[in-house]
């Protein structure tokens, strides 16, 4: 099984660092979510300074789904589910490598959120530690959840428009405790920001465990 | 709609054997109840229990409010997970089991949405404001938009078997919300209170005509989600039916028509508006 996964990873990653449409589709996005949203609140710092841990989670959502969306299309061409399913990889190894690969791209675009945050909203994070566990908790249950959707959601012809309303609800709860967390790291005092990594842990736990048992039957019906 | 052939001659071509379902006894009988019952909770909750102490009349919308919830948390959510994980099983996978999953979610997205509606009235006068961020709110608010999507889902046309199986494992992800919203009182503890009727130790805390009325709101609204489940269940299985005999109807129409086109002589166009 995890043999089968950093097969299945390493080919979607080699994918993508040929086409290029993560970096040059998904991170303008995400960039461009970061200054949508500051025009919607407005140009008052201490506004901006407030929200960005929000903004920063809103982003990440965003481009979670196009990351899926993304992630599902490359295994839409002709035959292309037929052939991994014949290759005899495990389901479970299959979802692991797709979820690993869709998490390392979360993690590279959150650095560079990251960055943005910082230059746009003139926010540091003071404790860095809390903001590096809760993004990468919550990067597990994004890619679980996310690869899960995406298979549920393969092979339709309205994918496209189903995807984000399946999906964007379950991620809530990251979006939830994700702001949450950043907002207590950005402050100088953790306060009761470790308390929602407890709500992040499950959540990925869940989905992970789910994703690895449920995916062998939905890639059947897909 | 001028028909150049008679209606019945397609309809019994097309489904010589009339629906598969008939409508079952004790499905009416249970409608029945739910129905007397619901309207002796609404004459005691409304005429014969008295006001409460502290809320006055606005407490009597918790006659209705509990159990709508109950409802659409436990008997929904636990029949669209028990029968989605039914029909995984490989053993007893049947259609049944993903068409009870099916209208559990519908019934459950009916409920979620008054559960909300009648949780905002009364939240109006008593918090003072329709609707608060808070945990239980929230997270039923969710589980309302994941029954919509599953219901989205649904309507994506696909092969029976292919459906159930999505169908089933989208239902199950939508049951991991279920317990988030039962322990988000106590996880949280924000606006909403937490489990009053019954604390941890089973000690009821609601007294007299009230408690009377709240269970038999609870009976009734049980009754009417069964009663619900029963004919939606139903519904499910005519439309898969129809589903089934749509292709073959419209063809023997199209047949019909260019026969009869035929066999006048006529050079007028069929209707464009037959459906």
């Amino acid at each position: 099984m995890w043999r089968d996964a950093v097969l299945v990873a390493g080919k979607d990653l080699r994918i993508e660092a040929r086409s290029r449409v993560a970096l040059w589709q998904v991170v303008p996005f995400a960039i461009l979510v970061l200054v949508l949203v500051a025009f919607a609140i407005g140009p008052n710092e201490s506004d901006l300074r407030h929200a960005a841990p929000g903004i920063f989670w809103i982003a990440v959502l965003f481009s979670t789904v196009l990351s899926i969306q993304r992630s599902v299309a490359v295994e839409s061409g002709e035959g292309t589910r037929d052939g991994l399913r014949l290759s005899g990889i495990d389901p479970a190894g299959i979802f692991l490598g797709k979820a690993a690969a869709v998490g390392f791209q979360l993690l590279v675009l959150q650095i560079v959120l990251w960055a943005g945050v910082t230059f746009l909203f003139d926010v540091r994070v003071h404790i860095i530690w809390l903001a590096v566990t809760a993004s990468l908790l919550a990067t597990v249950g994004l890619a679980c959840a996310g690869v899960l959707y995406g298979a549920l959601s393969a092979g339709l012809r309205v994918r496209d428009t189903l995807l984000p309303l399946l999906v964007l609800p379950v991620l809530a709860p990251v979006l939830l405790a994700g702001s949450k967390a950043w907002q207590a790291a950005l402050s100088t005092h953790a306060g009761t920001g470790a308390q929602w990594l407890r709500l992040l842990i499950p959540f990925a736990v869940i989905y992970l465990v789910i994703g690895v048992v449920l995916y062998g039957p939905l890639q059947e019906a897909a | 709609m001028t028909t150049l052939v008679p209606n019945d001659a397609v309809t019994t071509s097309a489904s010589p054997a009339g629906p598969s379902v008939v409508r079952p006894r004790w499905l009416s009988v249970v409608g029945v109840l739910g129905v007397l019952t619901m309207i002796a909770t609404v004459w005691l909750g409304l005429w014969i229990t008295p006001p409460d102490q502290v809320q006055g009349n606005l407490a009597r919308l918790l006659y209705i409010h509990p159990p709508i919830a109950t409802v659409a948390l436990y008997w929904a959510g636990g029949v669209a997970a028990a029968g989605s994980l039914l029909y995984l099983w490989p053993r007893t996978r049947s259609l049944f089991w993903d068409r009870l999953a099916a209208a559990a979610v519908e019934v459950g997205a009916v409920f979620s949405a008054l559960t909300l509606i009648t949780g905002s009235l009364w939240g109006r006068p008593v918090w003072g404001v329709w609707w608060t961020w808070d945990a239980r709110l929230t997270s039923t608010a969710l589980l309302l938009l994941l029954e919509l999507g599953y219901m989205a889902l649904r309507r994506v046309p696909a092969d029976p078997a292919i459906r159930a199986r999505r169908c089933a494992v989208a239902a199950l992800l939508v049951a991991v919300d279920v317990p988030i919203v039962h322990f988000s009182v106590d996880w949280w503890q924000t606006l909403h209170q937490g489990g009053t009727i019954l604390d941890p130790g089973f000690h009821l805390h609601v007294h007299g005509s009230m408690l009377w009325t709240l269970l038999l709101g609870f009976i009734s609204f049980s009754l009417l989600f069964v009663w619900f489940l029963g004919v939606r269940y139903r519904i499910e299985v005519l439309q898969d039916e129809v589903g089934d005999q749509e292709l073959e109807v419209s063809l023997s129409e199209r047949w019909s028509e260019t026969n009869a086109i035929g066999t006048l002589g006529s050079s007028t166009s069929p209707d464009g508006d037959r459906s």
